[in-house]
């Protein structure tokens, strides 16, 4: 397969997960959930046939946020919570990029909270990575906004007193078009996650499940580490029924107006649709935290909605078509106008009216 | 308001300041606005000061809601609205209150006199009713029924409320004031023609309102005269009226135009700098994309990525939200990206004076970032400059590829001049290089131009050129990540000196008057109007005296010092506590007089002639 250039020039062989390492050196902790989540992207990258000049990497502040660093892509190192904001003014101003915006729990769901909510109910066509280790772990170990309640850390030491946000069910209620978890060192599937992420036209968000070994080492242990661990994860496919567990022994029916857990032959037997328009399923299923539930993993919505930066095309490519190509002139003039000097009276034939003032 | 001839029918003013004033819903800069267009139109060279309070819609009748628009129309050049009014067109007990202290004697008056129930003149502060206590005698007072008479004049029209009948009552008085100063109709006849155009029945009401109000001066025997300002021998050429804001959004679309770049804005909605926000949105078909963003960082936000991807990004703001940018901008500083912020300042702390003016953000743009974080400034001093300085402030930030800041302020926004329409073709080209992939060589972010020390704006899309920044500490060339002492020192060097290299462009300080005397007026900013009426006045009473105004503040033109050597004393004017004078003495180590005004409003030529009088004596020598 040969990759096409945005400018449509002559096609160039294949890239390959090494094309888009850059030259600096990685340096997360040893152990740390980011290594596999980089390499995952970089394998992946290739099989989204885009040349690599055409791909940016935005971040924000925190561990996370160093990736753009190590990606041989143009790419912005930026400000703490911001980088859907930047990542906006990039789409908008060239809306051939593929533009990926990553970032962490901290940096996403606390000082950035704003920009996330905004960036994918705009529905700008961008991935959002959101790297969930449920800790502060540039600045040494803080508890974060998706740490649990009673979690202790050196800014908790009597354990949190604050009630954690699920970064799925923000990025539904914000209306996000494309939303998806996966795991850092469920390699397979994160590439997949990814890639879907990354082509589907729109706002996308994937939250992926991130060890953080020094500061919040096993927060996801449940679903990696376990030998039970597949009775703790919901692998939710479409068009498959919502059952789990190492045999698929378990499943889920409507209860009320949320989920239980049932054994399967009473599970609602339905094919999951993330394409359902309301979302409803997909926001109890966000709502679903181990030890009650199991953990799901994989996309929970899929839906097409027109995206920002082709409706601000269209807007402009509308303006033109209404008003042709801007003319400075007609801009200066398109007010009440008089002249002075000469005979004083402003000519009528807009022609004749920009001769007088070219000359 | 001095008068020149008296004709039979005439008297010929060389110019006045009328001033409308009433409810904050009265329709007041509205009708401020349609005087001002038709008198433009006659020729009058024209300053305007619109006034209103930060609420949208004040109980009515009082104090806070008032709302004012001043105009000075002139047979001659002119610089300022005017220190004091001529003619004031009060709507009510509260408007009148409201302007008390700024009319001068002899001024004529003209009230709605069915606003002045016992309700409303208690409302607006006053004891006894200011019509029959002789609060008025030293004015020519003309009591006019507005109301009423706006009533019967429009009675036989149907199909309208009371209330919708009442709101048509400031054209009668437009009407009025149109024919006492012998405006043509047209102009205000063609403009709700306009704008009323899908409702038939409000075309009717405003044209009949405004002819009643015109037709009552000629036939009423309560003003005996009618003036006449000649047109204003400005300069040949097509004008139209301009105010800071418009000539910002024209400017930026010019910068663009003559770069060959869109436009993107940023921008969150605020006062006064909303009107930049709107006049852009209506210009998709330059290709400007208005992003309204969620808030103030994220407007700057989105304006750095724009830079990054290759646009001419701007964002703008006032006080309250340059604040909440600051961040974001240094990122666009240490970025080193091309891209505007425009200050509409306003008056502060906090959220302050929302609808009043103020020059007290220059410390906030010199210094208002962390770190060492030096940026160009330049600071417009008229609403026609907030052109030049749109496309200047674009060669500067694609020459020193750093973020520029235009200071304007809530004055120069919102106020309007004549503007002598410019030929584009005849500006210069703003020439941007983005450079692409030169076989053999690696591509260094950071390795600068050695004539203006900017860096390579190789923008995504650029196929070889694949580079990350951050905000992190980097390395000179590479931009890699660096924390190493030599190379923080070095590109804070670099980045001072780049900006420090804007001074190769930017032209020498002049001066209005000779370059040598007893006192240097200088100021910055909207203040140029005041100073330099207040300087020509001083100058034709023989002082020893000239003018200058600061356009750019970071960095300081290469002469100043030799300039300001050259007078005995330096007086500098600002609508701040002596924010300039400050950061002058410990730029150059010089000694200055300090003028500062802090009451949300422009300084009156006066003042500053005052201050010139204080300065040398008050006997010209």
């Amino acid at each position: 397969m040969a990759t096409r250039t945005a400018n449509g020039k002559a096609p160039t062989p294949k890239l390959s997960r090494k094309d888009f390492a850059s030259d600096q050196d990685v340096r997360w902790c040893p152990g740390c959930g980011d290594y596999a989540i980089l390499a995952q992207m970089q394998k992946m990258l290739p099989e989204l046939d885009i040349p690599k000049e055409d791909i940016v990497f935005v971040s924000g502040i925190g561990c996370s946020s160093r990736f753009p660093y190590y990606m041989n892509t143009y790419g912005i190192h930026s400000i703490h919570g911001r980088a859907p904001t930047l990542a906006s003014g990039i789409k908008l101003t060239n809306p051939k990029l593929k533009v990926f915006v990553i970032t962490g729990d901290g940096d996403a769901l606390s000082i950035g909270g704003n920009h996330l909510m905004h960036v994918l109910r705009r529905n700008i066509d961008l991935t959002v990575v959101l790297f969930n280790n449920r800790i502060y772990g540039l600045t040494k170990g803080q508890f974060s906004p998706t740490s649990r309640t009673g979690h202790v850390t050196k800014s908790s030491p009597l354990g949190s007193i604050e009630q954690p946000l699920n970064p799925l069910s923000v990025a539904l209620a914000a209306e996000a078009t494309f939303v998806a978890r996966s795991i850092d060192v469920e390699t397979k599937h994160l590439q997949d996650t990814l890639q879907q992420a990354a082509q589907h036209k729109g706002a996308s968000f994937v939250e992926v499940l991130q060890n953080c070994n020094i500061f919040n080492d096993g927060a996801w242990h449940h679903v990696t580490k376990d030998d039970a661990k597949e009775d703790h994860l919901l692998r939710l496919e479409p068009g498959q029924p919502l059952v789990f567990g190492q045999e698929k022994q378990k499943g889920l029916r409507v209860s009320g107006l949320g989920l239980e857990v049932v054994e399967a032959s009473q599970a609602d037997t339905s094919p999951f649709d993330p394409t359902e328009k309301s979302g409803a399923l997909a926001y109890a299923l966000s709502r679903m935290e181990y030890p009650d539930f199991p953990v799901p993993i994989g996309v929970f919505r899929q839906v097409d909605m027109p995206t920002y930066e082709t409706d601000m095309d269209a807007q402009v490519a509308f303006a033109k078509s209404k008003k042709g190509d801007g003319d400075l002139l007609d801009l200066y003039l398109s007010s009440d106008i008089w002249k002075v000097g000469g005979d004083g009276k402003v000519p009528e034939e807009r022609n004749e009216l920009k001769k007088q003032i070219r000359s | 308001m001095s008068t020149v001839t008296a004709t039979e029918e005439f008297t010929e003013l060389d110019s006045v300041v009328v001033r409308f004033s009433g409810d904050s819903g009265d329709g007041m800069q509205l009708t401020g606005t349609q005087f001002t267009n038709a008198s433009a139109i006659a020729g009058n060279d024209i300053s305007t000061f619109p006034d209103f309070p930060a609420e949208i819609r004040a109980p009515a009748g009082t104090l806070a809601g008032v709302s004012g628009f001043q105009v000075n129309l002139s047979s001659h050049e002119i610089f300022t609205p005017g220190d004091s009014t001529d003619v004031l067109v009060a709507m009510n007990p509260a408007a009148l209150a409201a302007n008390l202290p700024d009319l001068r004697d002899d001024c004529i008056v003209i009230v709605n006199e069915d606003a002045f129930t016992k309700h409303n003149i208690k409302k607006a502060g006053f004891a006894e009713n200011p019509l029959e206590d002789g609060t008025l005698e030293r004015f020519r007072l003309h009591r006019v029924k507005l109301t009423t008479l706006n009533r019967e004049a429009v009675a036989d029209i149907e199909g309208l409320s009371q209330k919708e009948i009442d709101r048509t009552k400031n054209f009668f008085s437009l009407g009025l004031i149109c024919w006492m100063y012998d405006r043509p109709m047209e102009p205000t006849l063609e403009w709700v023609q306009k704008k009323f155009k899908k409702n038939p029945t409000l075309v009717e009401v405003n044209t009949k309102a405004f002819k009643a109000g015109f037709h009552y001066g000629e036939t009423t025997e309560t003003f005996q005269l009618r003036f006449r300002i000649a047109p204003a021998r400005l300069n040949d050429g097509i004008y139209r009226k301009i105010t800071g804001n418009e000539a910002l959004a024209l400017g930026l679309v010019t910068a663009g135009k003559l770069a060959n770049k869109d436009i993107f804005y940023g921008s969150y909605p605020i006062t006064p700098a909303s009107d930049i926000l709107h006049a852009l949105a209506a210009l998709r078909h330059f290709g400007v994309r208005t992003f309204q963003a969620e808030d103030e960082i994220a407007a700057m936000g989105a304006t750095v990525g724009a830079a990054f991807a290759g646009a001419f990004a701007v964002t703008a703001s006032s006080g309250p939200g340059v604040a909440l940018k600051s961040e974001a901008l240094n990122l666009g500083l240490a970025l080193e990206l091309p891209m505007i912020l425009i200050d509409v300042q306003r008056g502060g702390p906090s959220t302050g004076l929302p609808t009043k003016t103020e020059q007290s953000d220059l410390m906030m743009a010199l210094f208002g970032r962390n770190g060492e974080a030096p940026l160009p400034i330049i600071a417009a001093c008229s609403p026609s400059d907030c052109f030049d300085t749109a496309i200047e402030a674009f060669r500067f930030a694609v020459r020193a590829t750093c973020p520029v800041i235009i200071l304007s302020d809530g004055y120069l926004g919102n106020s309007a001049e004549p503007w002598k329409i410019p030929d584009p073709g005849k500006m210069e080209p703003i020439k941007v290089v983005h450079p692409s992939k030169v076989d053999g060589q690696e591509f260094m972010p950071y390795e600068r131009d050695p004539e203006t020390l900017g860096r390579p704006w190789a923008i995504p899309g650029t196929p070889g050129l694949e580079h990350r920044v951050g905000g992190l500490g980097k390395a000179p060339v590479t931009g890699n990540v660096s924390y190493r002492p030599e190379h923080h020192a070095q590109m804070v060097e670099d980045r001072q000196a780049k900006v420090d290299k804007l001074t190769d462009i930017i032209p020498d300080q002049t001066t209005h008057g000779p370059d040598s005397g007893d006192l240097l007026v200088m100021g910055w900013g909207s203040t140029y109007g005041a100073i330099r009426a207040a300087v020509s006045r001083a100058q034709s009473e023989g002082y020893s005296v000239s003018s200058t105004q600061l356009r750019h503040i970071c960095p300081l033109p290469k002469n100043l010092p030799d300039l300001m050597g050259r007078f005995k004393k330096v007086l500098i004017p600002e609508m701040n506590c002596g924010q300039l004078a400050f950061y002058l003495r410990g730029k150059l180590g010089v000694e200055v007089e300090s003028l500062t005004q802090i009451t949300g409003r422009p300084f009156k030529i006066e003042t500053i002639q005052d201050a010139i009088r204080d300065l040398l004596g008050k006997d010209a020598k």
